[in-house]
């Protein structure tokens, strides 16, 4: 019997003559390839960050350059998007605006993230009363009101990039921490956690590599729709003048601007304004597409 | 000694409700090679001696009450989460019931191979990989080397069930317990896994506990026998003793209720009613409202005590029933009874 299995391994040298299996990540991406709205979605959103990203270097101007001389002048040839009341050329200000918005975003919600899987994989597997602890802090933080809990940290650190992301982060982790911990509970009941620990896996080893990857699915939905939301905080912020401070630049600065003198420069605000609603849009579709397509027993309905 | 000599086990739940004695004094010696049968009806106290063996109870609101588990002389239930931990995956492994949930369904059937071997082991990843390959096609998985890489979902039932026991048996454990390894899948399969389980017994020595309510796997399979009821052991012997001389009434219901070939017309004997509610002390015999035999006295005497007979058959002998008939004629009277009244 053994030296049919050892036959057997020296006719299989390779790794790459083994069939493959596909995971249920692959069939995800499938189902997502299908749907067109999801598709469309994703690609306008990869544009965006592109446009955003890669944008200025193509640009002969520069977002803080002025030229009072030119004031506020709707688009032409020149400045595409027109420019602002300091002469700036408004299609880089947004491009600017824009690397602030999706960075804020983005690693905003990476860190609610982190701290969200964690924090509710590791209540709702210990369970009992460090769960019962655990949960209290979260609906305490829950409670307390953001706008208040920002001009706090505002005033008692200053204003920065960084508080921001420390202010948004703090508050989208919550719901992140409840849906991962509600996926684990349901999870530690089957087979394979309990299979897990008659193998004399670790605690840590068995919430790393057994349950978080199995409560992924719901995670990505939400961290895909944690971002605009994100966003949204911090043009509201920004909108506040808590946020982005000159002269550096988010959509939320520009759409504050904008509306200011939204009368005689409508340009000012329909540009920002309208990159912005995209992005938005963009990332709900793909959070729905990609909800239906990680959880097709619940597309149907 | 005994490989695994397990003494006066009791594990009980404390819930809301009140205590669930689950499973009460529980005592049986495994030696290497050997097989023991647990069998018993659902809720009989079966699959929580095991995990309480492996200190798989969940704590709260599960609880060891007293005993001693000695395996290979040490006593489990003394030793830290972190040294348990050594033990479990490498010298006892166990398998569960339901072969489709107890794969990871996002990890490669590879890759949880590899992470059973490299818990308990010091090996690079592909030795690992190899050794996967090697345990794959000794529970029979055809094309082993190809497949390996392959998911849970792209497996049969029955295939996954076997990827279980090659995982639980890839670190050629000591102590195999085996919870109702075949009772979801169908008979032809069945057969497939309980040959795998005896083959690797027979090379390499592994003892194996079993937990079935099938008593044709217990027949064919088992060295010795208990049988549980209410979470007590009600009788436990070599398995021809509990064959071919079953003692407690339990015992003999149970044998009397397997479907025979022959009979094709009569309709099958089941032991009506339900097992006792284990949140409530038992007084005197537990199977004593669904005993089929006359009935000598009345039951709140004092529980009975496991008594060992001469050839170290044991038997938890009520004395509150008359079970000098065979259950056939006891039956035939309850039905000549019940046409009469």
């Amino acid at each position: 019997m053994v030296t049919a299995a050892q036959e057997r391994l020296t006719a299989v040298p390779t790794i790459e003559e083994f069939e493959k299996g596909s995971s249920l990540w692959v069939d995800a991406w499938h189902r997502l390839k299908r749907n067109k709205l999801a598709m469309i979605s994703l690609f306008l959103f990869l544009g965006i960050v592109l446009f955003c990203v890669a944008g200025p270097w193509f640009s002969s101007y520069d977002g803080q350059q002025q030229d009072l001389m030119k004031g506020a002048q709707g688009p032409s040839g020149e400045h595409w998007f027109g420019t602002d009341t300091l002469g700036r050329d408004l299609m880089v200000r947004t491009m600017e605006g824009g690397r602030i918005s999706l960075l804020v975003g983005l690693v905003a919600t990476v860190v609610a993230l982190l701290i969200g899987v964690v924090y509710g994989a590791t209540a709702g597997y210990l369970g009992g009363k460090v769960d019962a602890v655990m949960m209290r802090i979260v609906d305490t933080l829950y409670a307390l009101p953001f706008t208040i809990f920002v001009i706090l940290l505002m005033v008692a650190f200053g204003r920065s990039l960084w508080l921001i992301f420390v202010a948004i982060g703090a508050v989208e982790w919550l719901s992140m921490a409840r849906i991962v911990r509600a996926g684990v509970i349901g999870l530690k009941k089957q087979e394979f956690v309990e299979a897990a620990v008659s193998l004399g896996y670790s605690h840590t080893r068995i919430i790393l590599r057994h349950l978080i990857p199995n409560v992924l699915g719901p995670v990505i939905v939400i961290a895909t729709l944690t971002v605009p939301a994100v966003m949204l905080l911090e043009a509201f912020l920004s909108f506040l003048g808590l946020g982005v401070q000159p002269p550096n630049a988010s959509w939320g600065v520009l759409i504050n601007e904008g509306q200011q003198n939204m009368e005689i420069f409508p340009w000012l605000l329909i540009f920002p304004a309208f990159f912005f609603a995209l992005t938005l849009f963009a990332l709900n579709f793909l959070g729905d597409g990609l909800r239906d397509a990680l959880d097709p027993k619940s597309a149907k309905d | 000694m005994a490989l695994l000599d397990v003494r006066n086990l009791s594990t009980s739940f404390h819930l809301r409700s009140g205590i669930v004695r689950a499973s009460q004094d529980i005592s049986l010696t495994l030696e290497k090679g050997e097989t023991l049968g647990i069998v018993g009806e659902s809720g009989s106290g079966k699959s929580v001696t095991c995990y309480s063996i492996m200190r798989l109870i969940p704590e709260p609101p599960g609880r060891i009450e007293s005993g001693q588990v000695l395996f290979d002389g040490e006593d489990l239930l003394k030793l830290s989460e972190t040294q348990m931990r050594r033990i479990r995956g490498r010298r006892i492994s166990m398998i569960f019931q339901d072969p489709m949930t107890s794969l990871n369904p996002y990890l490669r059937i590879s890759t949880q191979l590899i992470e059973a071997i490299r818990v308990h082991d010091d090996m690079d990843e592909a030795a690992a990989l190899k050794k996967s390959i090697t345990a794959l096609e000794e529970v029979g998985i055809p094309d082993a080397s190809k497949r390996v890489l392959s998911y849970p979902h792209e497996f049969s039932g029955g295939m996954r069930q076997r990827v279980m026991i090659a995982m639980a048996l890839v670190n050629d454990p000591d102590l195999l317990i085996a919870d109702e390894p075949t009772t979801a899948l169908d008979v032809t399969v069945q057969a497939q896994v309980l040959d795998i389980i005896k083959e690797r017994q027979r090379r390499l020595g592994t003892a194996v506990i079993l937990v079935t309510h099938d008593l044709g796997v217990v027949a064919g399979t088992c060295d010795k026998v208990q049988v549980m009821y209410a979470g007590q052991v009600v009788e436990s012997g070599t398995t021809d003793q509990v064959f071919y001389d079953p003692r407690h009434a339990y015992t003999r219901s149970l044998q009397k209720a397997i479907p025979s070939l022959q009979a094709k017309n009569e309709a099958l004997y089941t032991i009506t009613g339900t097992p006792p509610d284990l949140s409530k002390p038992v007084t005197g015999c537990a199977f004593y409202p669904r005993c089929p035999f006359p009935k000598i006295r009345d039951r709140d005497g004092p529980a009975p005590e496991l008594t060992a007979l001469a050839d170290g058959h044991c038997v938890r002998d009520c004395g509150y029933c008359d079970r000098s008939q065979p259950i056939e004629t006891v039956l035939e009277q309850d039905i000549i009874a019940q046409d009469a009244s």
